[in-house]
């Protein structure tokens, strides 16, 4: 099941780092960093039921438009 | 069987004569228990084990030549197994090409290298590389040794009716068009199927915006050190910008290239050698850092969709292979699949003939057959849209994908040219009889059943070897006493003839003393026991026979 309780440790160094790491990049080079470690996280969470849960918690209530409703 | 050796023949350039057949000159339609359309390896497959259940078999092709060109390459093991069973099994792999190591290149660097070592402990490779020409050259060969099939070349179907006896099929022929009817037809007869059309039915699905360019090439000399065979595939190549490309290698040293050419891609210019012979050297430069002498041997433009009919019977006419359902060409499941619905569809046609079984066991095929497709349909998309990209998005998460696979294991797993194929497990299907005992999920009612190395009185054999034409009962342990009236093959490991020398099939069956499977025809796995009775598998029998 997916925690959504807060347990990521030092949650304010954690959000430092984040913005850190897309320091002095392009916004398509941020688009790829994001890409990667969307990848490298659910590798770590690894379970798929899990994953699903994230998927359908981080689209939340966003509006499907007729251009960019999936296939 | 005889396996006999033609290896000098040319099957693209082989002419099949037309022969009048006495059923144009009768006055009322000869009739047929089954009538094939189609002498692809589906319609080939197909009558040949008919033809080797007993059947008398009608093999109808509006043309006179076999395959040319690229088209199938790739025959897995499942399609290997059935072909042992019609006959042409070791000779394909004897010409076929096999090949463990493969290589994926992002942009200009190798991202990783894998090999396939195939597991051990079964007769046939995990698939094998080989001209189609060859596989329905070989099947020919085969078809023409049996005296019940008969092939009949440019004799083409223009027209079909049926009622619930028989089906009516209008035959045209260089002398004119005659009829005969039959009580089956299967309509094997390719992704413009002719005879769907003639039903009024059509294959829908999603086509695919992309082009791909086929070039076959005959090389001077060989590609990699001592004539070793590799797979190379690369996503965005410097010496093929924002597309892919795929290099393997096929039966006398012909090595096909796949390159992507994108949907704007004019296919006339790209067809042409002036366009072509430039790409190659590209890649044989960049690829390989030398210049190597080739001959085209053969190009073609292609574009793909996954689609299928909603259903694959329609009254007396079945449909089998790309009549049925295409893919795209990512994982091999074209020829694949269209070789295990002939698989599917021999055995029951049979029963049915025979009264063994009754015409419901019909309806089976196309449900399992269509389950099947749907699995083939969603490996394949996927893969495409690996390959393809269809958004800005997804594109960033499949160059995401490949650029982590580099250093990181985890992402290979992502990364997605074509998987492998592998026969469906028919989860679901209406012959099945559940699981009453505790067993591991994998060879599960509704899978294929896995092969293993056997001995029969000392002699070295395979487990699939082993099962006959009909339905077998395999024991681990002495065969119990009314085995023997229920009318299939009884396998029984009981210490005597037939031994698991190495308890690779104990283990792979997930076996204890006692456990026993029924299995199909086509090898799916029927139902499973740890302590069978007379009554359960009877049962399951008629389960399986769609009698109950």
């Amino acid at each position: 099941m997916l925690n959504t309780e807060p347990c990521i440790e030092r949650p304010d160094d954690f959000y430092e780092a984040l913005l850190t790491a897309h320091q002095g990049l392009t916004t398509e080079q941020s688009h790829e960093l994001n890409a990667r470690l969307v990848l490298i996280l659910a590798n770590q969470i690894g379970r798929y039921d899990v994953l699903q849960e994230a998927l359908a918690a981080a689209r939340g209530n966003l509006e499907r438009t007729t251009e960019g409703a999936p296939r | 069987m005889s396996e006999t050796a033609n290896r000098d023949i040319d099957y693209q350039k082989l002419e099949f004569d037309y022969h009048k057949s006495p059923d144009q000159s009768r006055a009322q339609p000869a009739h047929h228990p089954v009538v094939v359309v189609g002498a692809g390896p589906v319609g080939l497959t197909l009558a040949i084990d008919l033809a080797q259940r007993g059947q008398r078999v009608l093999l109808l092709d509006d043309d006179h030549r076999l395959s040319t060109g690229s088209r199938a390459i790739c025959f897995a093991k499942r399609t290997l197994e059935i072909w042992d069973r019609v006959g042409v099994g070791q000779r394909m792999v004897d010409k076929g090409v096999s090949w463990n190591v493969g290589r994926v290149f992002f942009r200009d660097q190798e991202v990783y290298r894998f090999d396939l070592l195939p597991e051990p402990g079964h007769e046939r490779p995990a698939f094998i590389n080989l001209q189609q020409y060859y596989a329905e050259g070989y099947l020919a060969e085969r078809a023409a040794e049996l005296p019940n099939l008969e092939i009949r070349w440019k004799n083409k179907v223009t027209a079909l009716t049926q009622d619930g006896d028989r089906v009516t099929l209008t035959v045209d022929t260089p002398d004119g068009p005659y009829e005969i009817s039959a009580s089956y037809v299967a309509a094997c007869d390719g992704s413009r199927s002719p005879l769907r059309g003639l039903l009024g039915q059509e294959s829908k699905g999603r086509i695919f915006r992309d082009r791909f360019l086929i070039a076959d090439l005959q090389l001077a000399e060989p590609l990699f050190p001592n004539d070793a065979t590799e797979r190379w595939y690369w996503f965005d190549p410097p010496f093929h910008r924002g597309q892919s490309v795929l290099l393997h290698k096929q039966a006398d040293h012909v090595w096909r290239i796949d390159f992507q050419l994108g949907w704007d891609a004019d296919p006339d210019e790209e067809r042409k050698p002036e366009r072509i012979l430039p790409r190659v050297q590209a890649l044989l430069r960049q690829g390989f850092e030398r210049d190597v002498p080739f001959t085209l041997a053969w190009a073609s433009i292609y574009t793909f969709a996954c689609l299928r009919m909603d259903r694959f019977r329609h009254g007396r006419v079945l449909f089998a292979g790309d009549s049925a359902h295409g893919v795209s060409p990512f994982g091999a499941r074209g020829a694949n699949s269209g070789v295990q619905d002939a698989e599917n569809l021999a055995w029951k046609i049979d029963a049915v003939l025979r009264g063994r079984a009754p015409d419901a066991l019909l309806d089976s095929y196309a449900g399992e057959r269509e389950y099947a497709a749907d699995e083939n349909i969603l490996n394949s998309t996927r893969a495409t849209d690996f390959i393809t990209p269809k958004s800005e998005v997804s594109r960033i998460f499949r160059d995401a994908v490949l650029g982590l696979a580099r250093e990181y294991a985890f992402a290979r797993s992502i990364v997605n040219s074509g998987r492998l194929s592998v026969p469906a497990t028919l989860d679901g299907s209406v012959l099945n009889t559940a699981d009453v005992d505790g067993f591991t999920t994998l060879l599960r009612p509704g899978a294929v059943a896995a092969d293993a190395p056997l001995s029969r009185e000392g002699r070295a054999t395979w487990l699939l070897r082993e099962l006959g034409p009909d339905f077998t009962l395999l024991v681990f342990g002495a065969a119990p006493a009314w085995a023997a009236e229920l009318g299939v093959q009884v396998l029984a490991f009981d210490g005597n003839a037939l031994h698991d020398a190495q308890g690779l099939a104990a283990q792979r069956y997930d076996a204890a003393p006692g456990t026993a499977y029924l299995i199909r025809p086509d090898h799916h796995i029927a139902a499973r026991w740890r302590a069978p009775t007379a009554a359960a598998v009877r049962a399951a029998l008629d389960h399986a026979l769609a009698k109950a």
